[in-house]
């Protein structure tokens, strides 16, 4: 009964959308027309209706209705509830409703609560919002329907796989999501813009909390996944330009991108079409990401079920939505109003320097994640890596970072460099203090050295535009854009002081043999065999201590699952506030040795401190955004009564 | 300047259908992930390598241009399917196929376990410790196996194991490449 009652409500929910879209059509060219009353209402109905029937997956998981077919591949009556709840959305069709729910709720939610813009740009946007959504009914109701009853039920769930119980991999998938769908309703307000030619700073203020809110999903999810890989895989990377990792920064750098021109947009009305059309790309990004991800077109290690049948739905998706609105754009851009002008030093300025710089480090993953295809098509194979990605992305991040040491002081429209040259000072005094460390220091390649000096800058330039203003009384927002900027110079560092200072050791070690590693001496204690639910493994018990200091126990293990069998290796890591000590033990090197890898990594977890900072920059300039804005509220409300009351 | 803006959106258009376009074309190509050779029909590269093990020569390029067809087999102790295709190497090689070989970055000694556990159907096998000849086919993987003909030019490359129905294909090659 709950799968039907779940289909029911899913095909009505398709149904209002369709019903959305067509009043929407009618009404935006005709705003007197009683169908425009009905369009912000069915927003709102549609999303209780797809809330409801993602309830009803989620009750399902929760029973472990084994009659249902998405429950019995991928559930289990064993399995712990947060992991049953979480398996709903860790397969394609609940993850699709997933998306689809979070959609349907953000456009409810704009339905109800956004009265700031003009009510016909509200129909185009919803109107848009419902066309986006539709397409994903579609896919769920025709392709993928998560609701399907088995002919029979089966006695017992398959989806015990005890290696996807991890905390960490049942929310990384949504908090990407989540991203994704904000900068859908990005998209939609931009279409709906686009459309009516109401590129105002107020639809600037009205866009950007959704931009905010899901590029700190965004950041989020990338920081998260980079630390899962490093710990996870026992190389001891963090980042690997592989395709499905680049899938996932690119709506990020877009997003950033589109942060800082909306921010221009609201305060100063200028680069209306910029805006736009990078809310056009920002959303392409993230439906590009999803496509290369799920039809697995492009060779990774992230082993995905590959279906390339939906692959072609999505790529269908994509030539719509995406070809249909730069079709929009191509045809209305050049009939939005020029917005305000600016001279080239000011804060506009600065932020313009921002948006090229994100938008050419975009164009190059763009262009490296996707050259194998294009020589594939020619039959040639090519893999790109980091050879290609470092050095030309550097191109763009260098100049990029040293605008941002100085942009957040410039005054908006007209500045002049004089006014801020203490500050320049400043700053440069801390990269040239930071080249004196590095100096003598010594021995680190280009790259990691040009880092660890631009980010002593953007650290003390990204804290100056505090100086002289009263630290209780500075907006929310300018404080998220301090923490989030600081936060780039600790990720900054952390990622250049790993390339540049990391020490590795290679060693076949007896029991009791010591080694030393950078500031660590390290001793193999024993290697003992373990067993666990359903792996074994052998235990390495390494003694270690920093600079002859106390010892601690670390114990690494190398596991061998036997369903399916697998050989993984569980790394050990020991982390001090200045950097990590990663140890991997392999296989048995003969007479009684066993390898050993040990790495030291100064600061390296100072990579994964900076992506929270940044996000927790976001998230306070969100806070700061939206209290602003309920306090406006608030405040005109208030008027307003007052207003009755003296005419009455 | 506003017409040629314009024209620049329309690029933009353009662009992504040509995007599009080329996913299309990619996503309905079956996915084939194989590294094949570029020296299929070419001479196989000049080489020399010592013995792998006691009871068998090293192997050259000089060996593979006498006259007679060869199977080429890349091998390796520590590869697992490379002990699942021996009974097929066995087989080819009762067949008549004349089997040289190979040995990928290994050790005399495993080599010799290796052969003793699952047969040595190899009339020759040279020891590459550092993957050159390898390289210098066009092989990317173990175990691979190539068809070559009696003056020493590659005509075939099988990548993977060797399986059952594998194996009288791989004759009918071999016998192609003997005419």
């Amino acid at each position: 009964m709950i799968a039907e009652i779940g289909l029911a409500a899913l095909w009505l929910a398709f149904a209002l959308a369709l019903l959305q879209l067509a009043a929407g059509v009618m009404a935006v060219n005709n705003p007197d027309t009683p169908l425009a009353a009905l369009v912000r209402p069915v927003a709102s109905v549609q999303a209780v209706l797809c809330a409801l029937a993602f309830g009803a997956l989620l009750l399902l998981f929760a029973r472990t209705d084994l009659s249902v077919s998405l429950v019995a591949a991928n559930s289990h009556s064993a399995k712990p509830l947060i992991f049953k709840l979480a398996g709903a959305w860790g397969n394609h069709e609940g993850s699709m409703l997933l998306w689809v729910t979070v959609m349907a709720i953000a456009g409810g939610l704009i339905a109800i609560i956004e009265r700031r813009l003009p009510e016909r740009t509200m129909i185009a946007t919803l109107s848009a919002q419902a066309f986006v959504g539709l397409g994903f009914y579609a896919f769920l109701l025709f392709s993928s329907n998560p609701f399907e009853r088995l002919p029979q039920p089966v006695p017992e769930g398959m989806g015990l796989n005890p290696l996807l119980q991890d905390i960490g991999l049942a929310f990384h998938p949504p908090t990407l999501y989540f991203g994704y769908v904000g900068l859908s309703v990005a998209f939609s307000f931009a279409v709906g813009a686009l459309i009516t030619r109401q590129v105002t700073p107020d639809f600037a203020r009205v866009m950007r909390p959704w931009i905010l809110g899901a590029w700190i999903f965004l950041t989020l999810g990338i920081t998260a996944g980079s630390y899962w890989a490093y710990y996870e895989l026992g190389w001891g990377g963090w980042w690997f330009w592989d395709p499905v990792e680049n899938a996932s920064l690119m709506p990020w750098l877009a997003a950033t991108a589109l942060l800082h021109s909306v921010s221009v947009l609201a305060s100063r009305d200028a680069l209306r079409t910029w805006t736009i059309m990078l809310g056009v790309v920002a959303f392409s990004m993230s439906m590009i990401g999803t496509f290369l991800v799920r039809s697995g077109i492009l060779t990774s290690v992230h082993a995905f079920a590959v279906d390339p049948e939906r692959g072609s739905f999505i790529l269908a998706l994509l030539a719509i939505y995406i070809g249909g609105a730069l079709v929009l754009f191509a045809l209305r851009a050049n009939t939005v109003a020029e917005g305000q002008r600016f001279s080239i030093v000011s804060r506009e300025g600065a932020l313009v320097v921002n948006n090229v710089a994100l938008s050419a480090i975009l164009g190059i993953v763009l262009l490296g994640t996707l050259y194998p295809l294009f020589t594939e098509a020619f039959g040639v194979k090519v893999s790109v890596g980091p050879p290609y990605f470092n050095p030309v992305s550097a191109i763009f991040v260098v100049p990029m970072l040293v605008v941002l040491c100085v942009g957040p002081l410039l005054r908006w429209r007209h500045d002049s460099m004089k006014r801020i040259r203490p500050s320049l000072i400043t700053v440069g005094l801390a990269v040239l203090a930071a080249l004196a460390a590095a100096l003598i220091i010594g021995g680190t390649d280009l790259l990691p050295f040009i880092g660890i000096l631009l980010s002593a800058g953007v650290a003390v330039g990204s804290l100056l535009p505090l100086r002289g203003r009263s630290l209780r009384r500075l907006p929310l927002a300018v404080w998220g854009m301090v923490v989030a900027h600081f936060g780039i110079a600790v990720a900054l560092f952390g990622m250049a002081a790993d390339s540049a200072f990391t020490q590795e050791e290679l060693v076949a070690a007896q029991i009791g043999q010591s080694t030393t590693v950078g500031p660590w001496s390290v001793t193999l204690d024993d290697v003992e065999p373990i067993a666990g639910p359903n792996w074994t493994a052998l235990e390495g018990r390494l003694l270690v201590s920093y600079k002859g200091g106390a010892l601690y126990e670390l114990d690494p293990q190398s596991r061998n699952f036997w369903t399916p069998f697998q050989q993984t290796s569980e790394s050990a890591l020991l982390t001090r506030w200045n950097g990590q000590l990663y140890a991997v033990i392999g296989d048995d090197a003969g007479q009684g040795r066993w390898q050993l890898r040990l790495w030291w990594k100064p600061f390296v977890t100072w990579i994964w401190y900076g992506g929270v900072l940044i996000a927790l920059g976001g998230f306070l300039s969100l806070i700061g955004r939206v209290a602003v804005d309920l306090r406006r509220r608030s405040a005109e409300r208030r008027i307003a009564q007052r207003h009755e009351e003296a005419v009455s | 300047m506003i017409k040629r803006v314009r024209w620049g959106l329309w690029l933009l258009v353009v662009l992504a259908l040509t995007l599009f376009a080329l996913f299309a074309i990619q996503l309905s190509r079956p996915k084939d992930n194989f590294v094949h050779s570029g020296m299929i029909g070419k001479p196989i590269p000049e080489f020399a390598l010592k013995p792998a093990v006691d009871d068998r020569p090293g192997l050259s390029s000089a060996d593979l241009a006498q006259g007679e067809p060869h199977l080429l087999n890349i091998f390796a102790s520590w590869c697992v399917p490379c002990a699942a295709e021996a009974p097929q190497l066995a087989e080819l090689e009762a067949q008549g196929a004349n089997i040289v070989s190979v040995a990928i970055r290994d050790r005399p000694e495993d080599v010799r376990a290796f052969l003793d556990m699952y047969g040595n159907p190899y009339s020759r096998i040279g020891a590459d410790d550092l993957s050159e000849v390898q390289f210098a086919i066009g092989s990317s993987g173990v175990p691979e196996t190539f068809v070559v003909d009696g003056k020493g030019v590659i005509q075939y490359q099988h990548i993977g194991d060797i399986r059952e129905d594998d194996v009288p294909m791989l004759l009918e090659k071999l016998k192609g490449a003997g005419q």
